[in-house]
């Protein structure tokens, strides 16, 4: 595989406050563990808490066109890993 | 700074849901019956069960009790007869919040064994045993090779543990009784966590520290809504720790809070400077008098510790009031019709506004956020507008630990030297160390303490939204764009 695993956390205000606050070290960290395989950075709201009462499953995080819901570091590093494998 | 007492993050996720839930239900045309239905939203039927719950049931239940929080009750004084809709009716008709802001949701608690110490599968028998020889109740004996412990005759001194040289003894935790720096909460008879309120200095230390989210605060959000609704002048006073809480400009933050219905938004760094300003003419006057040293007064945890626990403090202590009784005062004069709410990141400053009626309602940083999250407003989209009244770089540094201190500081003449001693963060053993001050009259280690309860300053308070570095990197930056109190005092 050539191309770039991307991730994108959502720093929306409903994501930030559901979470993605603490998931900003993987900003910091995503690019010391996997170097330059790995693309990440800190979103704007990605529009999908206000589809209907999906706020609740806010924060969200997308790895290339995957979404993940009630975002982790661990489901996020998880996900990484399945890119790469 | 590790903030190691960051509440974990699935109950916050909760316990911000409702919030979000409620809100949405007090803006809808059904705000009773859309409050009822809250938990069977969360939970409908056929949904997963997480598995520390036996039933889905249960899940409500304990989704209705985290909702009579969010209405602003006491979970442990409310009848589980009651409908969350008549409680919701309640609310809205209240006048005053309850007192003691904190209540227990003792469902949530069953999961945490009591305190005591546990002989673990370590133990190797061992011919020396020297965990017998050194209880001093003759509580351990051997059984099948084994040390047993006589819970009867426990006292949980935990001298085995220490001795033990294969580390087969160990402590076992209750996280908020740990957490707590007086010894206010504690498990009863019936493995419920109780939090006394004659000891409580309402730290919040307690809700951060429990796994299972048990430790509520009482939310005065519905009051608030009411007020905005009726078309009332409510004003927002922010204290400074709220800069680092959403990821946005501090002029794009105010937009965002008269997007929710404020009328105006002060800066309660603005108080700052008058607390800065008056302290440093009071430590300078006391020094002069001879004090041996002088403590800050900013902080509502600590400021009940002195009055509940170390009554030999209070000479010691500053009579300079908070940023929030200056911010409080200034607002009421300029608007004398006004509502007034304090942005707190803290549970204490609930127990301080009580006592303050220029202060009429707290809201914490998640109940803020949780309010943006239901009128859909992204505060980086969000246009700039300025305060009206400046605050100083060293009034918008209060949140941080250090920094009163370093406020007073700058605002010394060279012939009064202070020499700082920072307390970040109330502890069992910072509280003692205060205690002996205290009795003593003297700190070997300075004479100006600062002290505040939250380890970090404020922004490492129990209600706070964003994760102690990018906060306190936000909060710098507005700091370093922000003139000295130097300046301002100049200018007169
Ligand atoms: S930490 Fe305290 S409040 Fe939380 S579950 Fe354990 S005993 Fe209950
Ligand atoms: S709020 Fe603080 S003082 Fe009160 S019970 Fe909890 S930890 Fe103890
Ligand atoms: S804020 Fe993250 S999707 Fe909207």
């Amino acid at each position: 595989m050539s191309e770039k695993v991307s991730v994108k956390v959502c720093l929306g205000t409903t994501c930030f406050v559901m979470g993605s606050s603490n998931l900003q070290e993987l900003i910091e960290t995503v690019p010391k563990k996997y170097g330059d395989r790995v693309e990440v950075s800190g979103v704007p709201c990605l529009g999908l808490c206000s589809i209907d009462w999906e706020f609740s499953k806010a924060p969200y995080v997308k790895v290339d066109d995957d979404v993940i819901k009630e975002a982790t570091v661990e489901k996020v590093l998880k996900a990484i890993d399945e890119k790469l494998k | 700074m590790a903030m190691n007492t960051s509440t974990p993050k699935e109950t916050s996720h909760l316990k911000r849901e409702i919030l979000v839930r409620l809100i949405k239900a007090y803006l809808s045309d059904n705000f009773e019956e859309n409050t009822r239905l809250i938990p069977y939203a969360m939970r409908p039927k056929n949904s997963d069960v997480p598995n520390y719950r036996c039933c889905i049931f249960k899940e409500r239940a304990i989704l209705r009790d985290r909702a009579i929080a969010g209405l602003g009750f006491s979970i442990e004084d409310t009848d589980d007869s009651v409908l969350l809709s008549e409680l919701a009716n309640k609310a809205e008709k209240r006048e005053v919040p309850d007192e003691h802001p904190l209540t227990v949701l003792t469902t949530a608690c069953k999961g945490c064994v009591p305190s005591r110490i546990y002989v673990t599968d370590l133990c190797q028998g061992c011919v020396a045993r020297p965990c017998v020889n050194t209880c001093k109740f003759g509580a351990i004996s051997i059984q099948n090779g084994k040390s047993v412990i006589d819970p009867e005759k426990c006292k949980n001194c935990g001298m085995c543990v220490q001795v033990c040289p294969y580390q087969a003894i160990q402590k076992i935790i209750v996280p908020c009784e740990n957490a707590c720096p007086v010894g206010a909460i504690a498990k009863d008879e019936n493995g419920h966590a109780k939090i006394d309120f004659d000891k409580c200095i309402s730290c919040g230390k307690c809700a951060s520290a429990c796994p299972f989210g048990a430790v509520h605060e009482k939310s005065q959000i519905i009051d608030v809504l009411k007020h905005v609704k009726a078309g009332k002048k409510v004003i927002a006073m922010v204290a400074p720790a709220m800069f680092g809480q959403l990821p946005c400009k501090p002029q794009q933050l105010k937009e965002a809070i008269m997007e929710l219905g404020f009328a105006d938004v002060y800066e309660v760094a603005q108080g700052a400077d008058v607390t800065t300003k008056t302290e440093a003419a009071e430590f300078e006057e006391r020094l002069m008098k001879g004090a041996e040293f002088m403590t800050t007064s900013c902080c509502a945890g600590y400021n009940e510790l002195v009055d509940k626990h170390i009554p030999d403090m209070k000479p010691f202590r500053s009579d300079t009031k908070t940023p929030m009784y200056y911010t409080a005062e200034i607002v009421k004069r300029e608007n004398p019709d006004a509502v007034t709410v304090f942005f707190s990141p803290c549970v204490a400053k609930k127990r301080e506004a009580l006592q303050n009626p220029n202060v009429d309602y707290v809201l914490n940083y998640e109940e803020i956020g949780a309010w943006m999250i239901a009128l859909g407003i992204q505060v980086a989209e969000c246009e700039e507008s300025e305060f009206k009244t400046q605050a100083s770089a060293e009034g918008r540094n209060y949140c941080v630990t250090g920094g009163v201190a370093k406020a007073v500081q700058t605002l010394l003449p060279e012939e009064i030297p202070a020499h700082p001693v920072i307390i970040d963060g109330l502890t069992k053993q910072s509280v003692r160390d205060l205690k002996k001050y205290a009795k003593n009259g003297m700190c070997e280690l300075g004479n100006l303490i600062e002290v505040m309860a939250c380890t970090g300053g404020c922004l490492g308070g129990n209600s706070t939204v964003n994760a102690f570095k990018p906060a306190l990197k936000q909060v710098t930056n507005y700091v370093n764009e922000s003139k000295s109190i130097k300046e301002q005092v100049k200018e007169g």
